[in-house]
């Protein structure tokens, strides 16, 4: 590999060349023979160049960025820079091979000066750009040679055969597989290898048993940040280093060679070097705010070499022949900011004359190396740069490194920002909100029965109870959502005993889901765009502290760098633990389905065509609102997806890979049985013909990021994955030709394509799949000319939203300026659209035929927004036909229904049989007229269609198009109607009807009374009278002071008891504030009361001999409660109440005895029609049983003699010695 | 009628062991005149209700109901008229009317043999002069017109009072043209769980959205807040979003803590009310 690059370095070979070299296997006429010829030798090395070119760059820098995760610390004096990674450049190899790059410029030399003095050496002082042919012969042809022996050797392996991604799997002995062929002699690899902590990119031998061999665990880096050190180079230089496949053999001595280079090397400069006057300190710290050193263009070491392999960087950049293109931008700008040279005490740097490798010496030397290179890089990544957000733009527009190295770039950046309209808001999560109760789809007509509805009552209610304490204690430390709600979730998961209980719950749990983790939620929010305008008010001393107070309150969440695992982040969390929490299979089943459902549907939404024709004044607010709903359906796509992607990969989801190739094999035919749980392929082969791939990606991506380690290795898999990989080559981004592929949904895929292949369990080598593989079969984007590709329909918001990690950029950037180097920062949260378009209907279904063609037609070629209006009035006017014929039509029969219930009634007496036999009865009779439905609900299509349609419509639309139109909504509109109601009415009619008996039944029982006609105030009543509350409670009074016990000072005087019982009379009159149950106790406390006034008990306020009543006061009163009873009270009245014993029994209290007001009453009653005679002789005959004393027995049994003898009024003053007195008609006769 | 917890916690201090009379609410009257009687009388009764819940237990052992049925009989042998069970319920601190269920439902059991049901017994209660025994239907009465937090009198008159809060925010409701759907439309739709009031179109009420209102006809204290929070203010939320809960005799302040959270507390009908403007253009 160091043979191509050295090709390029000595300017054998133009970058250019090169790169098409890299990226098609076939040669261009463009590449000059002498090129050719040198690149042809190197052919087989192709697919290893860029892994090779990749790892080269982070080893270099891996001085420069201290930054990153902790790595072990270099002990003085060891080899830490340029041991023989495996994709480490293979120095000393080659044997006597000249030195390319001279040896380390004194700091300070002009930048010049280099090329000057390797003139001699070089054929000419011009970059890459020179292409002069070069003789056969010298140094280069015997590295060609060496090569294309070396390479040779490999051949077997199928590196360079294209076409078939067989990937080694036939090869017999699988003498690469590590576990299976353990490099003789090396050390095993042990807990240590498996940790590799950062991805690196080797140049693997394609072979699936990579994947096994080098599991790869942790994944929250990007191989920058984490600089391994002497540890697993070592582990991995032996493990190449060894026993491998002849092919690898050379490299393997390669390794050994170098390995005694350095040995000698280390031995020969015992003292190290350090490369910049500021690395004296030995060990500086890595987090520490460390005032960066200035970088100096004038202090660069070597401008050509860096240019020359900036160009090439650039190029395999600007080819996708990197996986992953943020995080080069990442790398690039880590390089940019770079603080200072770390102080590496070994010898790499000392100029060692006449012994270096052109590869061994280092290609960033000095801080100044650095941001050359970067700069260099940056300018040919300028367009990607212009498309970033402005936040990212204004600070890399006020680099001062930047402006210092390259002022025109500087340039460029400052007027791109003030361009920019690419304002990301950076909004906070919203809290939750729940998923609005629907009638048509939560009534208790959902449920298969009462208990299962109940049951999911309070599912509801626990399920947002437990979300409400989540999100309340979530960010607790010390909490933990298995420990706090697990239990409960999995109690109420075990309520959901019937399937249908499960799909309630699972369409709640998704809604809330869509609802929470990406609801519209655009008031509150920050936006990026204008921070750094705020801070550059304040002033820029002020800004670090502001940057970091930021950090502090906002969210001092990471968003885990520029290539962060697959999170749930936010409100994600609360789902996904759930999910773990419940462990329901069933649930799980059901969740997967639905999602699947969902992610099929909006997947196949019909976004709109955009008419290139279609681009006046109106139409580009259609197009912000259609951008909108794309935003939506996107994010909710991918929201679904991933979660689909937990669900039905967790079950083989686990840390490790299969340990062994027997067991994966086996794992591997047992689940290439299972079919998918979703049909991603075909979705996506689907996606990519109608250029529908910015839709389809980046979900896809999002269900395969959670791929177990079996996953990509099944065919099924294997294929998807291809085909995207295919895409990705596919999306250059500087190839920008009519209809196709607009810049920033190349970004959005680009980006979620370059994350994905970061994935720890998908296999590092899949992307370095030899070239011709990728070539064989272009995508085949047929027919669709306008596919959603070609639209704008991506904007940064959308772009930053899907991809948080691309803000890494930023925060890097920022970080530089507010001087904390430390990785901490992280005022990035999920950003998310503020969007509020809702997911918006279906299309509804087309009818078959040629008419259904016509209509299509009819469409093509009219404004988008035609259509829309038009399936959206059928939708809706289908729907409310359907809610018309149930008011209408439903309710008029429910009607029929009651009467045709009384009249059984009434001829079958009150309990009117069989409620079932009934049902059915009435169905028979009702449910023909069902048919109705159909005429009817056409005419109410063919009436409202229009109207809204004109409505909905532009005044202008020509009369023809109009017409067209609404014909077509009323078609769509009844065939949705007409559809629904043939199917369902007549068991909609069955189920209005049953409600109906139900409810005449329960009327029927108690109270039959209550259900009279009720009089209401009367007019122009002004609601003033007293409260019933007010009155049950006064008269409650008076019955406890009637009733004792009290004190002395205690009564009631008569004119209170008037006024209570005409402020009853007001109240009883007024019945605005008053219920049944409240006049029911107001009726039987006037009883109690009556009772007690007749048996003289009210105690009553007055001159202290007095204490009771008068007589004609007592009879007034009494007067006045009859006739409240029989005027004023709607409810029955319990006079029988007033005959009871214990209410009789009041008299026997008093001394002396005075019947002449029991009598008075009972004839009142009888007189007023209140109570028949018969009804009172009962109750008096009942009376009589009880036990009495004596005496009062008999008068008691007197009264009814008398009551019973006279119809008449009887004395007012009738006292027991009275009623004693043998000849009681004379008593009565003298009144 | 918003107290601060410390306003609150005053008045449930003087609340400790003072049984549910006539005279103890005079007395509490005097104590703080310058609130409402019918805050009080709300506090009163929820302060009752959790000493009662505390204490319910104790009072409903085989001993505890065979030491008050003894003392009882007791009693009544000696004087029938005098107030034998009511005395007997405020010496033990215990409320009237549930130590008349208890001796009822113990005299029942002698005379029947059978522990009597539930429905006889609150049947009994409702209408005491179906009680076989004369006397004790009397001191029944006696207990339960006598007392002011519990009996089948105080349930009907809370209920009243909910009724009527109920209608008056109804009309208040239809005085400020916010269309609504009541409990029993919203019943007859088949909802689960039914608030007094779902705005057809909702309205903010200081700032906050509300989509539904819930009166209570009641002081909002801590304990019972949380169980109307669990029971119904949560589960409305959960259906239909945020909502407007009226303490119409007042809460204590610290628990209007919801309202970011969508559950917003007043003490009357609101006057901040903010509808959605249709543009007539």
């Amino acid at each position: 590999m160091a043979a191509v690059l050295e090709s390029l370095l000595r300017e054998e070979v133009s970058v250019a060349a090169a790169v098409r070299w890299i990226a098609r296997s076939t040669q261009s006429s463009e590449d000059e023979p002498g090129e050719a010829a040198a690149l042809s030798a190197l052919g087989p090395l192709r697919k290893e160049f860029v892994p090779f070119l990749l790892n080269f760059l982070r080893e270099q820098s891996s001085r420069v960025l201290p930054q990153g995760p902790p790595t072990p610390a270099k002990a003085p004096g060891a080899s830490a820079a340029l041991p023989g990674r495996p994709g480490g450049p293979p120095r000393g190899g080659r044997g006597a091979r000249s030195q390319l790059f001279p040896p380390t410029e004194p700091p300070g030399a002009a930048a010049d000066a280099p090329l000057a003095r390797r003139g001699g050496r070089r054929r000419g002082p011009g970059p890459a750009r020179e292409r002069g042919g070069r003789g056969a012969g010298g140094p280069e042809e015997a590295v060609g040679g060496e090569s294309l022996g070396w390479a040779g050797g490999r051949r077997p392996r199928g590196a360079g055969s294209a076409g078939s991604p067989s990937l080694g799997l036939s090869d017999p002995p699988n003498l690469s597989n590590l576990e299976e062929f353990p490099p003789v002699g090396s050390v095993p690899p042990g807990p240590a290898g498996r940790t590799k902590p950062s991805r690196r990119i080797n140049p693997t031998p394609v072979s699936e048993e990579r994947s096994l061999s080098k599991p790869k665990t942790c994944f929250t880096s990007p191989p920058i940040n984490c600089v391994p050190s002497s540890q697993p180079s070592a582990l991995n230089t032996s493990l190449w280093g060894l026993g491998l496949a002849p092919g690898c053999r050379s490299l393997q001595e390669e390794r050994e060679m170098l390995r005694k280079e350095r040995s000698k090397q280390l031995q020969q400069s015992p003292t190290p070097a350090y490369p910049t006057p500021e690395s004296g300190s030995p060990l500086p710290s890595r987090t520490g705010s460390l005032t960066a050193e200035a970088a100096d263009p004038a202090r660069v070491s070597s401008c050509q070499r860096l240019k020359l392999v900036a160009l090439v960087y650039s190029s395999c950049i600007a080819e996708n022949l990197v996986p992953n293109l943020f995080l080069e931008l990442f790398f690039v700008l880590q390089l940019l900011t770079a603080r200072r040279t770390v102080a590496a005490k070994d010898d790499d740097l000392e100029p060692n004359p006449g012994a270096l490798d052109p590869l061994e010496s280092p290609l960033f030397q000095s801080v100044h190396d650095c941001v050359f290179f970067a700069v260099q890089v940056l300018e040919h990544q300028f367009q990607v740069l212009s498309y970033l957000d402005k936040g990212t733009l204004k600070l890399l527009a006020e680099n001062e490194r930047l402006l210092c190295f390259s002022p025109a770039l500087q340039g460029r950046l400052r007027a791109a920002y003030e361009g920019s309209v690419a304002k990301v808001s950076l909004v906070m999560p919203p809290s939750a909100q729940a998923v609005s109760f629907q009638p048509e789809t939560d009534n208790r007509a959902n449920f298969s029965s009462d208990r299962a509805f109940h049951t999911f009552k309070k599912q509801r209610d626990v399920f947002y109870e437990v979300l409400r304490e989540w999100e309340d204690r979530h960010e607790e430390p010390g909490w933990d959502f298995e420990k706090g709600l697990g239990s409960r979730i999995r109690a109420m998961m075990g309520q959901l005993s019937a399937a249908c209980s499960h799909s309630h719950f699972v369409r709640l749990f998704q809604k809330q889901l869509l609802q929470m983790c990406h609801s519209p939620c655009g008031a509150g929010g920050a936006v990026w765009g204008e921070a750094p305008d705020v801070l550059s008010v304040l002033g820029a001393d002020k800004l670090g502290r502001l940057r970091r107070l930021r950090e502090r309150l906002v969210a001092p969440q990471s968003s885990g760098g520029p290539c962060p695992p697959p999170t749930f982040p936010g409100c994600q969390g609360f789902f996904k633990d759930f999910i773990l929490s419940a462990s329901s299979f069933q649930f799980n089943q059901h969740l997967m389905d639905s999602l699947s459902m969902k992610i099929r549907e909006l997947d196949g939404l019909a976004l709109p065509q955009h008419e290139p024709g279609d681009e006046d004044g109106e139409s580009d607010v259609d197009w912000q609102s259609e951008r909108r709903r794309f935003a939506v359906v996107l994010l909710s796509l991918r929201l679904l997806a991933k979660f689909l992607g937990f669900v039905a990969f967790l079950p083989y989801r686990g840390p490790e890979p299969p340990p062994t190739r027997e067991l994966q094999d086996s794992i591997l035919a047992l689940r290439s049985q299972v079919p998918p749980v979703l049909d991603v392929l075909t979705l996506l082969r689907q996606g990519l013909g109608a250029r529908r791939a910015v839709l389809t990606v980046p979900w896809l991506v999002e269900f395969l990021s959670f791929a177990d380690h079996i996953a990509p290795l099944l065919a099924y898999y294997r294929s998807t994955f291809v085909l995207l990989l295919r895409l990705h080559r596919s999306l250059v981004l500087s190839q920008e030709h009519e209809g196709g592929t607009c810049f920033l949904n190349k970004l959005l895929l680009l980006a979620v394509l370059g994350w994905l292949f970061q994935i720890p369990t998908i296999p590092e080598d899949l992307f370095f799949l030899e070239g011709g593989q990728l070539d064989a079969s272009e995508v085949d984007t047929v027919a669709s000319e306008h596919g959603l590709d070609s639209m704008p329909v991506v904007d940064q918001q959308l772009l930053y939203a899907c991809c948080p990690y691309i803000g890494e950029l930023r925060k890097l950037l920022a970080s530089w300026v507010s001087g904390s180097s430390g990785r901490s920062g992280g005022f990035v949260r999920k950003i998310t659209p503020t969007t509020t378009t809702s997911l918006g209907a279906q299309p509804p279904q087309t009818a078959q035929g040629l008419q259904a063609q016509l209509a299509q037609a009819f469409f093509h070629n009219q404004p988008p927004s035609l259509r829309r209006t038009v399936e959206f009035v059928a939708e809706r006017i289908g729907s409310n036909c359907v809610k018309h014929i149930k008011a209408t039509l439903v309710a008029d029969l429910v009607r029929q229904a009651e009467s045709l219930l009384q009249e059984q009634l009434v001829t079958q007496g009150q309990e009117g049989g069989d409620p079932v036999q009934l049902l059915e009865i009435l169905c028979s009779q009702l449910c023909p007229h069902g048919a109705q439905a159909l005429a009817q609900g056409r005419e109410f299509c063919q009436k409202k269609s229009p109207e809204a349609v004109r409505a909905l419509l532009p005044e202008e639309t020509p009369a023809a198009v109009l017409s067209s139109a609404e014909s077509i909504a009323v078609g769509l509109a009844i065939e949705k109607a007409c559809a629904w109601l043939s199917a369902n009415i007549t068991a909609l009619i069955r189920r209005e009807v049953k409600a109906a008996v139900s409810r005449t039944l329960r009327a029927q029982g108690p109270e039959p009374a209550a259900r009279g006609e009720r009089r209401g105030c009367p007019r122009a009543c002004e609601h003033h009278a007293p409260l019933p509350s007010h009155l049950i409670s006064e008269i409650k009074d008076v019955l406890s002071l009637a009733v004792g016990p009290r004190d002395p000072e205690e009564g009631v005087s008569p004119e209170r008891l008037e006024r209570l019982l005409g402020q009853l009379g007001q109240t009883l009159r007024c019945r605005q504030f008053l219920c049944p149950p409240a006049e029911q106790q107001l009726a039987k406390c006037s009883v109690e009361l009556a009772s007690l006034l007749v048996a003289d008990q009210v105690p009553i306020l007055g001159p202290p001999a007095q204490h009771r009543l008068e007589r004609g006061q007592a009879r007034r009163l009494l007067q006045a409660l009859l006739s409240l009873w029989k005027e004023d009270f709607q409810v029955p009245v319990p006079l029988q109440l007033l005959l009871r014993p214990r209410n009789l029994g009041l008299l026997a209290d008093k001394r002396p005895r005075e019947w002449d007001l029991l009598l008075f009453l009972l004839q009142e009653l009888v007189e007023r029609g209140l109570m028949g005679r018969t009804e009172i002789e009962t109750c008096l005959g009942s009376v009589h049983e009880a036990q009495w004393p004596g005496e009062f027995s008999k008068e008691l049994a007197t009264l009814f003699n008398l009551f019973l003898a006279e119809p008449h009024m009887p004395e007012p003053q009738l006292r027991a010695c009275e009623l004693v007195q043998p000849n009681r008609g004379t008593v009565l006769a003298q009144s | 009628m918003i107290l601060t917890k410390a306003q609150y916690d005053e008045i449930a201090q003087c609340l400790v062991s003072v049984p549910p009379t006539r005279q103890s609410l005079r007395k509490l009257k005097q104590r703080f005149p310058s609130q409402s009687q019918a805050t009080l009388l709300s506090i009163f009764s929820q302060e009752y209700q959790k000493h009662i819940k505390r204490t319910h237990a104790k009072h409903h052992t085989l001993e505890a109901i065979e030491s008050y049925y003894q003392r009882y009989l007791n009693g009544v042998v000696k004087n029938g008229a005098a107030p034998v069970l009511l005395e007997l319920a405020n010496e033990v601190n215990y409320a009237p009317s549930l130590m008349a269920r208890i001796i009822l439902e113990r005299f029942l059991q002698e005379q029947e043999e059978t522990p009597p049901s539930k429905s006889v017994i609150n049947s009994m209660l409702r209408d005491p002069s179906q009680i076989p025994d004369g006397v004790l239907a009397n001191q029944v009465y006696q207990c339960i017109v006598n007392d002011c937090c519990y009996g089948p009198l105080v349930d009907c008159i809370k209920h009243a009072i909910g009724h009527e809060h109920e209608v008056l925010l109804r009309d208040l409701l239809l005085e400020k043209n916010l269309s609504f759907l009541d409990e029993d439309q919203l019943r007859a739709k088949g909802y689960d769980k039914t608030p007094d009031f779902i705005l057809q179109v909702p309205v903010a009420v200081e700032g906050h959205i509300i989509h539904w209102i819930e009166s209570k006809a009641s002081f909002g204290d801590e304990c019972s807040h949380h169980a109307y929070l669990h029971d119904q203010f949560w589960s409305y939320w959960n259906r239909f979003g945020p909502g407007l809960v009226i303490y119409w005799y007042g809460f204590i302040q610290e628990l209007d803590c919801n309202r970011e959270r969508g559950i917003l507390l007043k003490a009357c009908f609101p006057t901040d009310i903010v509808t959605l403007c249709h543009s007539t253009a």
